[in-house]
């Protein structure tokens, strides 16, 4: 492997990526309504609405957290839920979105305008080309969503300050979450984007395809409202390490697709 | 000088469709060798499994003695492409598209930003640098693609329609660099092309597809004579020749008049070097010779007879 080129393919595409308007308008908007204007009405909710009853709330937190949940006040119950813990699965559409879209950017926008060929006809293996298109739309993915995670905690801390009166957050299921299951989650939207795109032509088709992914977001968010799936850090390891098993099944069809010969033919 | 590409029965199919069908030829290092064919006839996918982006059915090829089979990436790092379409990063500047070409080449870092200035410069693109390659017009296009191809410096170049798209200006700065490259530099040329005119004055040897079979391969002169047994020679006199010539010029073997119009004469020969021996036996006969043309065969002529051939 020769990382120099994996490392110009990954830039090359990265430089793309920036100049294409969906990705970044649908990049930004996601971090703002995420990182800053949920958390924010959340909390400026409870402050105005000043609580809400606590056998609501309590009929809505599983078992597990409802030892936690009895120490705080009824204006506090609702943002450390919300905020704390069921808005965490919700977090991990950031980086699934992304990799989706840097993914159809990199494999079907070659396609679409044409610049696959010239690509093709360079010295890059395979394997590079295909590592080089992998690692530029996980990495960036990854690393939005922990910048995003950086700027959520700063502002879920400040906007609830006059509710909490201390910094709580994150809460212990964030870094499984941060730390484990973004990148297997990164990783999924990159590989089901690369076999989406060896049977679509456009760079939409994909982005398109690639979005329903978010059911197995969903799903989480379902679970853990439901209080069928409780996200603990454990179960948070165990769903994350199901998440990078089946990366590795999509990544090895990946490979089988990503073959030079079977993207000329297809040209 | 040896030889650049080789092939040897190399074969292609498509599920039904045999694109390229046992073909065998070589290029010498050094040579521009045009690849002629109307569409569909396999001149692309020559490109292809020449530069081992896909693999031969059967048969095989090497170029620089690497098989295409086995050393596909070492094949394609001695190679510059250029594709019928530019196929350029428009939303990149002409000088990022170049830098990213050359690292994946393996220019140096060292060198990589005047190799890009120099190529720049020498396509005539230094002053657009910095614009983005879908701001060009399709001529500049053709021209930074052709710099992406030039830019590390290959010893084999394949030119798929260089000129396509090009005024007739750009168009002769193109045939000129490929020239220059050729004669000055050494490299060695694959040059596919509709433009017959620019393949003859260009190619040392062309192979003539059709349905991916090559129904020639030769100079253009070597498939003259394989087409036509004899040339003719336009001859110009500066008064009416003598009543004898017909029978002085029947007698040489080889060598026939044809046809007499006033003072031009029409003499046909079985080779090139046979118009001295003819220009010499009409002065000897009493004719003064004002000025001798020989009609040699296009390449145009010669494809349209080869294509009607193949044809019957």
């Amino acid at each position: 492997m020769n990382w120099r080129r994996i490392r110009a393919i990954a830039e090359k595409d990265l430089d793309e990526v920036r100049k294409n308007r969906i990705a970044v308008v649908s990049s930004t908007i996601l971090a703002v309504v995420f990182s800053i204007i949920l958390p924010v009405i959340m909390t400026q909710a409870m402050v105005l609405e000043g609580g809400t009853s606590s056998d609501n709330i309590t009929s809505l937190i599983p078992p597990a957290l409802q030892e936690e949940m009895g120490s705080l006040t009824s204006q506090q119950q609702p943002v450390v839920l919300f905020l704390g813990y069921l808005l965490a699965p919700l977090f991990l559409i950031l980086p699934l979105i992304l990799a989706s879209v840097i993914a159809a950017e990199a494999f079907v926008g070659e396609k679409e305008r044409k610049t696959l060929e010239a690509l093709l006809h360079t010295p890059a293996t395979d394997a590079e080309m295909f590592t080089a298109k992998v690692v530029a739309s996980a990495v960036p993915a990854v690393l939005y969503a922990w910048g995003n995670f950086v700027v959520y905690t700063v502002v879920v801390n400040v906007a609830s300050y006059p509710i909490m009166q201390r910094i709580w957050f994150p809460t212990p299921i964030w870094l499984p979450i941060m730390f484990w299951i973004v990148p297997a989650i990164a990783l999924m939207g990159t590989a089901a984007t690369v076999l989406i795109s060896s049977k679509v032509s456009t760079f939409m088709e994909a982005y398109q395809a690639s979005g329903g992914l978010v059911v197995v977001v969903l799903g989480l968010l379902v679970a853990q409202i439901s209080g069928i799936l409780f996200l603990s850090p454990l179960i948070a390891i165990v769903v994350g390490s199901f998440l990078f098993a089946a990366d590795a099944f999509l990544i090895w069809f990946g490979i089988e697709v990503f073959s030079r010969e079977r993207l000329v033919t297809r040209m | 000088m040896g030889v650049a590409v080789a092939t040897e029965g190399l074969t292609r199919t498509f599920g039904a469709v045999t694109a390229v069908d046992h073909i065998t030829f070589h290029i010498e290092e050094g040579e521009v060798f045009g690849l002629l064919g109307p569409n569909g006839a396999g001149k692309t996918t020559m490109v292809r499994l020449l530069n081992a982006l896909i693999l031969p059915t059967s048969g095989s090829a090497t170029v620089f003695g690497k098989s295409v089979l086995q050393q596909g990436d070492s094949v394609r790092s001695m190679t510059g492409v250029l594709t019928e379409s530019p196929n350029l990063y428009e939303r990149l500047s002409a000088r990022r598209n170049l830098t990213f070409f050359g690292r994946l080449y393996g220019v140096p870092e060292a060198d990589l930003k005047s190799r890009v200035d120099r190529t720049l410069t020498w396509l005539g693109l230094a002053d657009r640098a910095d614009d983005l390659a879908g701001t060009f017009s399709k001529g500049m296009k053709q021209r930074l693609a052709l710099a992406r191809a030039l830019l590390h410096d290959p010893p084999l170049l394949f030119l798929d329609e260089p000129t396509s798209g090009l005024d007739p200006s750009a168009a002769r700065e193109v045939d000129t660099l490929i020239a220059e490259l050729s004669r000055e530099r050494g490299r060695t040329v694959l040059l596919c092309t509709h433009n017959l005119v620019e393949a003859q004055r260009l190619c040392d040897r062309v192979g003539v597809l059709a349905n991916g079979r090559m129904i020639a391969c030769g100079s253009v002169q070597e498939l003259a004579q394989r087409l036509w047994s004899s040339m003719a020679v336009e001859i110009d006199l500066l008064v009416p020749p003598p009543p004898d010539l017909g029978e002085i010029l029947g007698a040489i073997p080889g060598l026939s008049m044809v046809t007499v119009e006033g003072t031009r004469i029409e003499v046909r020969v079985n080779t090139r070097e046979q118009v001295p021996e003819a220009v010499s036996a009409i002065v000897g006969a009493g004719g003064q010779v004002l000025r001798v043309v020989p009609r040699e065969h296009t390449l145009e002529e010669i494809y349209f007879a080869l294509q009607k051939e193949e044809r019957s």
